[in-house]
């Protein structure tokens, strides 16, 4: 039957299938060309119909000649087709881009003081060692903050140019000078032994002015054992120093006086700026330590056998160790914050500049 | 305290250097803040020159210059008698004797003088001011020199300015008052250098006798007086160059030979002595208490009013000196002044501190006093100044003493055991190396056994307790011997339940773009009277400060919203408008109090005195508060603007209570100083009642106004603690029902003044358990509605444990949810 295309007739509609195929850009094209090469009215399809008009022993090798062809052409077509959507989405992606240098802002930036997240990260690193996080009120009993721990009754910092006393002041009652009084709350009210720090707010009629306020933090520790010393002090304040200013920073010790701690040392630390370099080198000044190598950090000692005893405590079986340090002067040097009144003031930028680990 | 280094080495061969000496001290506990050594940073001769003459020589710059000769001694240049100097300072003359900076000279910041033609001279070398040498701070013109005694040209004027001594200023502390002077930083310098002290004052009070001066002891708080006599003393002459250079170093200026003399010997003896004209005495000296009424006019010619714990010299006439404070007036030496009786006694440190602090006359002496002096010195300090006074100014000392009285006795130890210094120091003490410290500090050491019996010197009160006398071994040995050991804590249990709320509390609300700020703490009646509180208000229940650092604000906070609405103000003046400010803080509740207990120090309290101490106190919740104004969200080019309203304010209690678990319940409530129509009372459910914590919304116009804050501005404050104590301890977890969710939506139309709140509670309660959750989706009123009546929209979710639920069983549920809005809200459903 000669009706039936022939092998080159059959090539050239793959051929012109495939043309057709590769000149649609679009998928709307695509479709429409594959409706022509390869639809029910397609030379392709009408002659696969007229298959059955044959002579029984002809069918087999017509229908293979067709079915490779209608084969090749939807061959033909699936890769254009996986072609042209792969362009289309390219072309979508293009069209689609934003810039993302836009700002994202979907909240507005909040943020700790910084006081309150160095307190954080001070406590963890005692909590990380077993030590426990004691509190107390800021308004306080004086004998608490005073006689407990050993100042005599006519201490100086007692006076009314030192301490806030709350009226009237023959009612014994203060805002708290410094963070010990829960040094004797906690004597009175843990089991032994003892390993507390205590952060929080304390008060002193102090100058409001660059470098002092009257309220500010700090950060005291508190261990009572079995055999401990300056050994132990020493040891603690070294790994505080450490976790907070890198593994490489030493402490150092220097004999002081406080009521409450015999024998009583001032702790600095090595500047973790200059490392000590910008002594006596006019060429290389260090802003952070003044120059002077060293930062002094707080007041520490041996807990005075006499606040034990006040507590109740046995002297011969027990001894301690103490120490305390400003948080918000840490942020000063730690953070190089100018001005302490900027902590006070409230402006949310203060805040603002120091977020997540950076703090 | 000062010491300049040569003083200190006249007392104790010192191997060390100025710097080493320095570090030492440093180390043993006495901080050197600074130490003076100017002619340090200046290379090159710096000599006494005498203007010869100074002609002013009017430049056309408009400056005025002086062209100088000056005579500098040897330091002439070659075969002449002056050297000629440009100087542009007002104040030079002829005559003077000024400091002369030679050619080739470096001055501190690196300034070399070379000569130089300058204003058509040669200017060979500069005259100087008191800046350039690095001595001060003056820059009005030039260093004049003391011309009597006159110095002699070309000699080192460095030197005779005091700048060639090396001056410490040593933070001395509060028990070390034996080194608030010369004698007890030289043996202290020496122990610690290792070089050698010999005591100038080691004589010890003679036993009491009355052959001078009669003096009569009739105070506990006086156990010691000596009195000494010296007579033809020449009040005419002056001091010595040296005695006034020391003086002046020490940071005090020189009065009158005599005068000079007792402050020179208080200063290296830390013995301070006072001198009477012993003609004007009247009778015996009597050391007493002041008595009601009695007055004295001190040196300072002021008339005080004595109070009865003043201790006093007096005799016949009354009162002649305000003990270890002041003298009085008329018995004050004077140009005619020849007969001197010197006092040199101990009075009670606390006495002293309280009268200088009492009379606000603060003085070397009363500082020295108060410290704590030396008893064992009197005798020696007072012989010191009676020699200096025949040495100096022709004096005869009286061979008669008057010592009433004796040095106090210092209690000793018994039974201290060497081997706890070692424990508690934490360092390596060889055997016998107490002993030897403390001897060398002065210590009477008796060696048993194994232990020792201590005795503290005259001048070490403040050895007492067996750990000050391991302090004072430490300090000997240093606290670099320390050797560091980390104790091991026994197992803690971590932050405490609070703790862990507060933080979390404090995270999430910053974490949702509050920024956290720390005010002061302190108010006055304005600030309430601006939050609109009423006269009874709780939170006028004020504690008030005795001492406030403010007439204004002399109240602690009973609210943060004072502290927070100032931030915001500072903010605002700064052009910061959008602000989101949250505080977490103390508040302070004032309460009836009696006196708080001072028990004694020497017990533990009892649990009475245990829980009057903790428990007598005012009330001090801890509480969250913040604010909100301008924009939440400020347009940002890519998000629409979101102004901050009193959502944002809720918003923050929210986070809060999310925080902790807790689950805030609110209504609607007229609290200033909030808009009454928006205002939100937070509270919690707690066993079927509301439990207030606290409010928040948009501020009271008033209180807007009042405050000076931006319009609209919103705020809230809630209680912390009872927040935190009213989350569950522990969450619960249900199963999870592995069915799907029937979804319906119904409109319901009630009287806009029904709270929303009010009709999801009856969504849920009529639901019953198949009701999954209720959300609100859409509120509107006005136009579409009848007057008078808004329309909520609810998205209800059903959902069984069991099964899948039918359409028709979601439905039904869903009508007996309405049928209960309609029941107690009267709620219609909208068609």
């Amino acid at each position: 039957m000669s009706d039936l295309p022939d092998e080159a007739t059959l090539a050239a509609m793959v051929e012109a299938a495939g043309r057709a195929f590769a000149q649609a850009t679009t998928l709307d094209d695509l479709r429409a060309a594959k409706q022509a090469h390869a639809g029910e009215h397609s030379p392709v399809a009408l002659a696969n119909r007229r298959i059955g008009d044959l002579p029984r022993e002809e069918r087999k090798t017509a229908g293979q000649a067709i079915g490779a062809a209608r084969a090749a052409i939807n061959q033909a077509y699936a890769e254009r087709e996986a072609a042209v959507a792969v362009a289309d989405l390219d072309a979508r992606l293009v069209a689609e881009a934003v810039d993302v240098t836009l700002p994202v802002t979907l909240r507005p930036t909040g943020a700790l003081h910084p006081v309150t997240a160095l307190t954080y990260r001070m406590c963890d690193v005692f909590v990380a060692m077993g030590w426990e996080i004691a509190e107390g009120p800021e308004a306080e009993a004086e004998w608490l903050n005073f006689d407990a721990l050993n100042f005599t009754p006519d201490h100086p910092a007692r006076f009314l140019s030192d301490t806030l006393f709350l009226d009237p002041a023959a009612g014994h009652r203060i805002l708290r000078t410094h963070t010990s009084p829960v040094q004797m709350r906690s004597l009175l009210t843990r089991e032994l032994p003892v390993y507390v720090v205590a952060p929080g707010k304390v008060y002193r009629a102090d100058e409001y002015d660059a470098t002092h306020l009257p309220v500010f933090h700090q950060l005291e520790g508190l261990a009572v054992d079995k055999g401990l010393g300056m050994a132990d002090l020493k040891g603690t304040l070294d790994h505080l120093a450490r976790a907070m200013f890198g593994a490489e920073t030493e402490t150092r010790l220097r004999p002081h006086y406080f009521p409450f701690t015999e024998p009583s040392a001032e702790m600095d630390i090595r500047c973790f700026v200059c490392h000590g370099e910008s002594v006596g080198n006019p060429a290389r000044p260090c802003r952070t330590c003044k120059s002077e190598g060293w930062i002094e950090w707080g007041g520490c000692g041996v807990v005075n056998p006499r606040v034990l005893t006040a507590a109740g405590i046995d002297t011969d079986v027990y001894s301690g160790f103490a120490f305390g340090l400003g948080v918000d002067r840490t942020v000063m040097f730690r953070n190089n914050a100018a001005d302490l009144r900027d902590f006070v003031e409230g402006d949310a930028r203060f805040s603002r500049q120091l977020v997540g680990v950076a703090r | 305290m000062r010491a300049p280094y040569s003083w200190l080495a006249e007392h104790a061969r010192l191997s060390a250097t100025p710097a080493g000496l320095a570090d030492a001290f440093t180390d043993a506990g006495l901080q050197v803040e600074k130490m003076d050594d100017p002619a340090a940073q200046i290379t090159g001769l710096v000599v006494v020159g005498k203007v010869l003459s100074a002609e002013f020589e009017p430049q056309k710059n408009g400056k005025t210059i002086s062209w100088c000769r000056v005579d500098t001694g040897e330091h002439n240049p070659p075969g002449e008698t002056s050297r000629g100097v440009v100087c542009g300072a007002p104040n030079v003359v002829a005559g003077a004797f000024v400091p002369v900076v030679l050619p080739g000279a470096v001055l501190p910041g690196g300034f070399v003088i070379a000569s130089r033609k300058t204003y058509g001279h040669l200017s060979d070398g500069m005259i100087c001011a008191e800046d350039e040498l690095g001595l001060g701070e003056d820059h009005n013109g030039i260093i004049i020199l003391p011309d009597d005694p006159a110095p002699t040209p070309g000699e080192d004027a460095l030197a005779l300015l005091g700048a060639r001594e090396v001056v410490y200023e040593i933070d001395v502390t509060p028990v070390e008052g034996y080194c608030l002077s010369i004698r007890g930083l030289a043996r202290e310098a020496a122990q610690i250098t290792g070089g050698e002290f010999v005591d100038p004052y080691a004589a010890p009070v003679p036993p009491a006798v009355a052959a001078g001066y009669p003096v009569e002891l009739e105070s506990a708080d006086c156990p010691l007086f000596v009195a000494l006599t010296v007579t033809g003393v020449d009040p005419a002459r002056p001091t010595p160059r040296w005695l006034a250079d020391r003086l002046r170093a020490m940071g005090m200026r020189s009065v009158s030979l005599a005068v000079d003399i007792t402050n020179y010997v208080m200063l290296e003896s830390g013995q301070p002595l006072h001198a009477y004209d012993q003609t004007t005495l009247r009778g015996p000296i009597r050391v007493r208490k002041a008595h009601a009424g009695e007055r004295i006019v001190t040196l300072d010619h002021v008339d005080r009013a004595l109070s009865e714990e003043d201790l006093l010299i007096t005799d016949d006439s009354g009162p002649i000196g305000l003990a270890g404070v002041m003298g009085g007036l008329t018995t004050e030496l004077t140009t005619a002044t020849t007969e001197i009786l010197l006092e040199a006694a101990w009075f009670t440190p606390t006495v002293i501190g309280r009268t200088y602090r009492r009379h606000h006359l603060p003085s070397e002496a009363s500082r020295r006093f108060e410290r704590g002096v030396d008893s064992g010195v009197a005798y020696a300090a007072a012989r010191r100044a009676a020699e200096l006074l025949r040495d100096l100014a022709g004096g005869v000392i009286a061979e008669a003493v008057t010592v009433a009285g004796a040095p106090r006795e210092l209690p000793g130890l018994t039974g201290f055991d060497p081997g706890l210094a070692g424990r508690i120091l934490g360092a390596a003490v060889a055997d016998g190396q107490v002993a030897a410290i403390l001897r060398a500090s002065g210590v009477t050491v008796v060696e048993t056994a194994d232990t020792l019996t201590l005795t503290p010197p005259t001048w070490r009160g403040d050895l007492r307790d067996p750990y000050d006398y391991i302090e004072e071994v430490g300090r000997k040995l240093g606290f670099r011997s320390i050797r560091p050991r980390l104790p091991v804590a026994p197992a803690g249990r971590g932050y405490s339940r609070a703790q862990i709320a507060r933080r979390a509390v404090l995270d999430a609300v910053t974490g949702a773009g509050f920024t956290e700020v720390i005010p002061l703490p302190f108010v006055g009646t304005d600030d309430l009277d601006r939050l609109d509180l009423a006269a009874d208000d709780p939170r006028r229940s004020l504690v008030r400060l005795a001492n406030p650092l403010s007439e204004a604000q002399p109240y602690l906070r009973t609210t943060l919203l004072p502290g927070l609405f100032a931030s915001v103000n500072r903010n605002t003046s700064r052009s910061l408008e959008d602000l989101a400010l949250v505080e977490c803080g103390s508040v302070f509740r004032g309460r009836d109090l009696g006196p708080a207990i001072m028990p004694d120090v020497s017990r533990r309290p009892s649990e009475e005195e245990i829980a009057h101490l903790f428990g007598e106190l005012p009330g001090q919740p801890r509480h969250l508060a913040g604010v909100v104004t301008g924009d939440w969200l400020a347009k940002n080019g890519s998000a629409a603007q979101e102004p901050a309203t009193w959502r944002h304010a809720v918003f923050l209690a929210e986070v809060a209570a999310g925080a902790v678990g807790a689950t805030l319940v609110r209504r609607r409530a007229a609290v200033a100083p909030w808009h009454p129509g928006r205002c939100a009372e937070l509270g919690v459910v707690v066993e079927g009642e509301f439990r207030t914590l606290g409010w928040a919304g948009e501020l009271h116009p008033r209180v807007v106004d009042a405050w000076g804050l931006p319009a609209r501005t919103c705020a809230v404050e809630c209680d912390l603690d009872a927040l935190i104590a009213a989350a569950p301890a522990v969450g619960q977890i249900t199963a999870l029902s592995k069915y799907p969710a029937t979804k319906q939506d119904v409109a319901l139309v009630v009287d806009v003044a029904v709270p929303a709140a009010a009709v999801e509670a009856a969504l849920t309660a009529g639901a019953g358990e198949l009701l999954e959750s209720v959300a609100l989706f859409d509120v509107s009123t006005g136009a579409q509605g009848p007057e008078g009546q808004k329309s909520l929209a609810y998205g209800l979710v059903f959902r069984s444990a069991g099964r899948t639920l039918k359409e028709s069983e979601a439905s039904a549920v869903r009508d007996r949810a309405v049928a209960e809005a309609a029941r107690a809200t009267g709620a219609v459903l909208r068609s």
